[in-house]
């Protein structure tokens, strides 16, 4: 029998069916700032008038009958999705462990994601025109990995530049080379 | 001293211009040749030529004087540029980097650090090859970030892989090993003789690039027989031919006789047709470029060669290897092959064998074959156990069997494979096994992970299932798991996360010779940062922090 890891982790109870994905020993969620949600918001609406507009001069000008439909039925994704948006912000969550930032999003499509520090390649912090008012930050966590895709959005700037010199911090001291 | 990593600056073969330049060389030639065809034909065979050519016209209007001097101009010039190009393209190795600077108008100077090699490669093209040249391109990671001296005589270019090489181990000097003590005395001779009259000298010229052509691929001395892994003939030719390259092609040819038989549409016809012929030319030129070809463990890392009229052969130092994967194609398997491709940091400009990328490192091979290159390109996962992990994850049909595997339930995502689908973690690689048609195993150490995850979309959720995604860096290895039970995807999340953050803290391989060396050298702090980065380059505002080495070599261009 060779040395499992994965085996020395007791078993957990089965969990009902449905029942979302979760990390049982992690400790506590770092949330995003609330007002992240009208980032997004902002966001999809200018979606939306987009998708209104591509229909209008559809319908209208070129009288193309079809684009009623497709476009009515973006729109009225869009406007649940719109509806689902506080969840959504609500559920992108990372924390600082020892070794590894964790990172998770989503609600219908859940993603956990584990980087260790010292496989850091840069931070990048971007942020964008509706961001900016709102005086929030993205911060990115690049790996040599371009399927790590660890993004945390929505930080307060002075949160996003704090995180970003702690990552730094805790990568200069686990360096591991590529 | 015949050593170029002695921190010197040194030029290239004094041919490299015209080698670099070597198709528009040939082209120039096949046009003067073109046009002057028929005056040769006159010459030699007496034939009268019916029109004029350019030399006709030339004499015609009395301007000799003039072409003699527009032709010789144009040759100085040509020459002083080539030869300004080779003066001015030097390059060196010291203890920490290997720097180029090249260019005459556009100067730029790349330098690229040794420590974070990710493999040296040799490639020998035909007509350099002829007259005992060889290109040595020195890979490191990023895009287009590699160290290429093109050329180098060929027993030079040898020697400095391997000081290369060893001065990346972390060896301070380069050792020179009684097998090699011999080369700089052959070289004096050689230089002696160029002083002994011309023919003796083209004589041994000559001698020695038929010599250096007919040589094999791999020296011996370099690694220990019994680890070469070589491909047969037949199996290389079956392995081309059962592939699915193949089945497309008869699908092809059955459309071709289906729109004979049915007639009519003559557009599929021409379609075709000119793509069959071309397949032909396919089916050669791979199995040429896998002729010859070898993998062998050297004390620096593993060396990877092939081919027959160009050939080429690369190192990848230890701990460079980020995911193996072993697959068996559905054809393939009446015959028990196996191929192994790998996913790595840097990437040669070069093909790899076979025409594929040069991350294929065995096109074909028998399950034994695939035992000895794991053993050479993962050498610290060769125990009894886990060979016979590695063995159960190609072929077992599932069951307990050392891997976590799906649950029956994944069969309404897996259904022929689920029972084989499963991952096993152990001695820091983790595995991966996936397909029952067309077989798969991934290893992925998790020193060189670069982060783990898992997800879960709607259906996965009611079948209380999920996906693990292990990230490494991009290549044709993808390190997914399509199904795992759920509980079982967060055990896997957290053995995974732990054992790379355990496994990079013992993980040693960027000075692998001079760990082993002993403990007083482990304490040593790694080489400073390099100058950096180049100047122009674009900073992503208030990110790049300040100590991070750059991942390729820095590139200054300076007018």
């Amino acid at each position: 029998m060779p040395d499992n890891l994965g085996s020395e982790i007791a078993p957990t109870p089965v969990p009902p069916v449905g029942a979302r994905l979760d990390l049982p020993e992690a400790g506590e969620w770092k949330r995003v700032s609330p007002k992240y949600v009208m980032v997004e918001i902002v966001g999809t609406i200018v979606f939306l008038l987009i998708v209104c507009a591509v229909t209008g001069v559809l319908w209208l000008v070129l009288e193309q009958d079809w684009a009623l439909w497709v476009g009515g039925v973006v729109a009225l994704i869009t406007l649940i999705s719109l509806v689902l948006e506080p969840r959504r912000v609500r559920s992108i969550g990372y924390q600082l462990r020892a070794d590894d930032l964790l990172f998770r999003r989503g609600i219908m499509y859940q993603r956990f994601v584990s980087v260790p520090y010292g496989r850091m390649q840069l931070v990048d912090i971007t942020r964008g025109p509706v961001a900016r008012l709102l005086g929030l930050a993205d911060l990115k966590f690049v790996t040599a990995a371009a399927s790590s895709g660890v993004a945390i959005p929505g930080l307060a700037e002075a949160d996003a530049d704090a995180l970003r010199d702690r990552l730094v911090e805790l990568a200069e001291s686990r360096r591991a080379g590529l | 001293m015949t050593s170029l990593a002695d921190g010197d600056w040194h030029r290239l073969h004094p041919a490299s211009p015209l080698f670099r330049g070597g198709i528009f060389v040939f082209a120039l030639l096949g046009f003067v040749i073109a046009n002057f065809r028929e005056r040769v034909v006159d010459l030699v065979f007496g034939i009268p030529r019916e029109s004029g050519d350019p030399l006709d016209t030339i004499y015609e209007r009395g301007a000799v004087g003039w072409a003699l001097l527009i032709a010789g101009g144009i040759l100085v010039v040509i020459l002083i540029a080539f030869s300004l190009s080779w003066r001015m393209h030097t390059f060196r190795v010291t203890d920490e980097s290997v720097e180029v600077r090249s260019g005459i108008l556009f100067r730029s100077h790349r330098k690229a650090r040794l420590d974070r090699i990710q493999g040296v490669n040799i490639v020998r093209p035909l007509i350099p090859r002829l007259f005992g040249a060889a290109k040595l391109e020195v890979s490191v990671a990023g895009q287009d970030a590699n160290v290429q001296l093109a050329y180098l005589g060929s027993v030079l270019a040898d020697g400095l892989r391997r000081d290369i090489l060893q001065l990346a181990s972390g060896a301070r000097q380069p050792r020179v090993s009684p097998g090699e003590a011999g080369q700089p005395a052959e070289a004096g001779q050689a230089a002696e003789a160029n002083g002994r009259g011309l023919r003796q000298g083209l004589g041994d010229y000559a001698t020695a690039r038929v010599g250096e052509f007919l040589a094999p691929e791999l020296d011996p001395d370099a690694a220990p027989p019994q680890s070469v892994v070589r491909i047969p003939i037949l199996r290389l030719i079956g392995s081309i031919v059962f592939s699915g390259f193949t089945v497309i092609l008869l699908a092809g040819v059955v459309a071709l006789i289906a729109s004979v038989v049915v007639g009519g549409s003559e557009w599929l016809l021409i379609a075709i047709v000119p793509g069959l012929i071309g397949s032909l030319g396919y089916y050669f030129s791979r199995f040429t470029k896998s002729l010859r070809y070898s993998i062998a463990g050297t004390s620096d890392g593993v060396r990877v060669g092939f081919g027959l009229l160009t050939t080429s052969n690369e190192t990848l130092p230890p701990g460079r290897i980020h995911a193996v994967g072993v697959s068996q194609p559905l054809l393939w398997r009446p015959f028990g092959w196996w191929q192994i491709r790998i996913n790595k940091a840097g990437h040669s400009t070069n093909e790899g064998a076979a025409g594929a990328a040069a991350t294929t490192v065995l096109p074909v091979g028998s399950l034994r074959d695939v035992e000895r290159v794991l053993e050479l390109i993962l050498p610290a996962f060769s125990d009894d156990a886990q060979r016979a992990l590695i063995g159960r994850g190609l072929t077992s049909r599932g069951g307990d069997d050392g891997f976590h595997n799906a649950p029956r339930r994944a069969a309404w995502l897996r259904p022929f494979s689920w029972r084989r689908t499963g991952y096993a973690v152990a001695a820091d690689v983790a595995l991966l096994r996936r397909g029952v048609l067309a077989r798969d195993l991934v290893l992925v150490p998790l020193a060189r992970l670069q982060s783990v995850g898992i997800d879960q979309g709607p259906i996965r959720r009611r079948l209380r299932l999920a996906t693990a995604r292990l990230h490494t860096v991009a290549g044709p290895v993808s390190a997914t798991l399509g199904v795992i039970d759920s509980n079982e995807s967060v055990r896997l999340f957290e053995a995974v996360s732990a054992g790379a953050v355990a496994s990079a803290d013992s993980d040693t391989s960027h000075h692998w010779s001079r760990t082993a060396a002993g403990p007083a050298a482990v304490g040593e702090s790694p080489a400073p940062a390099p100058a950096p980065e180049a100047p122009g380059a674009a900073t992503p505002p208030a990110a790049t922090p300040p100590a991070t080495t750059p991942l390729g070599p820095s590139t200054e261009v300076t007018w």
